[in-house]
């Protein structure tokens, strides 16, 4: 079994990071986690976000869930609102595009058009 | 969907919705009376007798972005398909308790799936509250438990959905679900 030991260290090690996350402006993502979203795969979408904003260390990136936004067949459907910028839609997301989408949006500030809604709806 | 665990996530959403503190979920798998019970108790705002007697129907929700409601029918039938059993106990003001009964052995009953990747999800979606308790007892043996109560307590101030807390939640739920009887 884990210990609770293990998990006091990582307090003592992560304490400074969360002060850090607190104070800055930063990205949030936002993946829908209604029964729509989840029935049509939301699950390791989420975790694999969560898992890649870990791996690459982003302190300014917040991981949420949102409800249902009304378009169930674009799910799962995951919202990106950087700052100073317009809010992003992207469609029918699996978790092989999480990479993708935190390496050019997330960290570069690109979209991945090719996932949004606006090229769904084409 | 394929997994109870799926299932369980997106009831334990309607206890989340409810404005719990505090969800229990409770597995009970028992090889010898063949039945499997997962029960989710919350201490959210609960509903009147009206709003529970309409609430297995497709057409009921509180959202206002669809005019369908899934969750619990879909549950429902499941549990029936299983020669199981379905209730729903729930007063204004206290709380929340569904109790979902299924034949282990019966041919349509979807694999308990991945239920630490649900635990991990609820905690990502709703890091501050509510605290949620998972009991998964297999006959046998001391039952596994997980609670985000204790773990807050020891993180002091430290959210759940740090990536290093989380990754260590990930190996505890692995670990301690992978000692249980894991039927699927």
């Amino acid at each position: 079994m884990k210990s609770l030991a293990e998990l006091e260290a990582i307090r003592q090690k992560t304490l400074n990071k969360v002060n850090l996350r607190r104070e800055s402006e930063g990205t949030r993502i936002a993946v829908g986690m209604a029964t729509c979203g989840i029935a049509a795969g939301a699950r390791p979408v989420l975790t694999a976000f969560m898992d890649e904003v870990g791996k690459r260390n982003l302190l300014n990136v917040v991981v949420a869930q949102t409800g249902c936004i009304g378009m169930c067949r674009y799910e799962p459907i995951v919202e990106i609102t950087c700052p100073n910028q317009e809010k992003v839609t992207y469609v029918h997301v699996k978790p092989e595009m999480v990479p993708r989408i935190v390496a050019e949006h997330v960290v570069n500030g690109q979209p991945v058009m090719e996932y949004t809604i606006s090229a769904a709806e084409k | 969907m394929n997994e109870l665990a799926l299932y369980i996530l997106d009831l334990v959403q309607n206890s989340v919705s409810a404005g719990a503190t505090r969800v229990e979920i409770r597995i009970t798998l028992s090889r010898q009376d063949d039945t499997l019970l997962i029960e989710i108790i919350d201490d959210g705002r609960g509903m009147s007798p009206e709003f529970v007697a309409k609430v297995s129907s497709p057409f009921v929700t509180t959202r206002t972005t669809r005019k369908v409601g899934l969750g619990i029918p879909m549950i429902r039938q499941l549990c029936e398909m299983c020669e199981g059993s379905f209730a729903i106990e729930s007063e204004v003001g206290r709380g929340t308790r569904l109790s979902l009964g299924f034949r282990l052995s019966h041919v349509d009953l979807p694999p308990m799936g991945d239920l630490a990747e649900t635990m991990l999800a609820l905690v990502i979606g709703s890091p501050d509250k509510p605290d949620f308790v998972l009991t998964y007892s297999a006959g046998g043996g001391d039952p596994y438990v997980f609670d985000t109560a204790q773990i807050r307590q020891v993180l002091d101030g430290v959210p759940l959905n740090t990536p290093e807390v989380l990754s260590w939640m990930r190996e505890d739920l692995n670990e301690g679900l992978g000692q249980q009887d894991p039927f699927s």
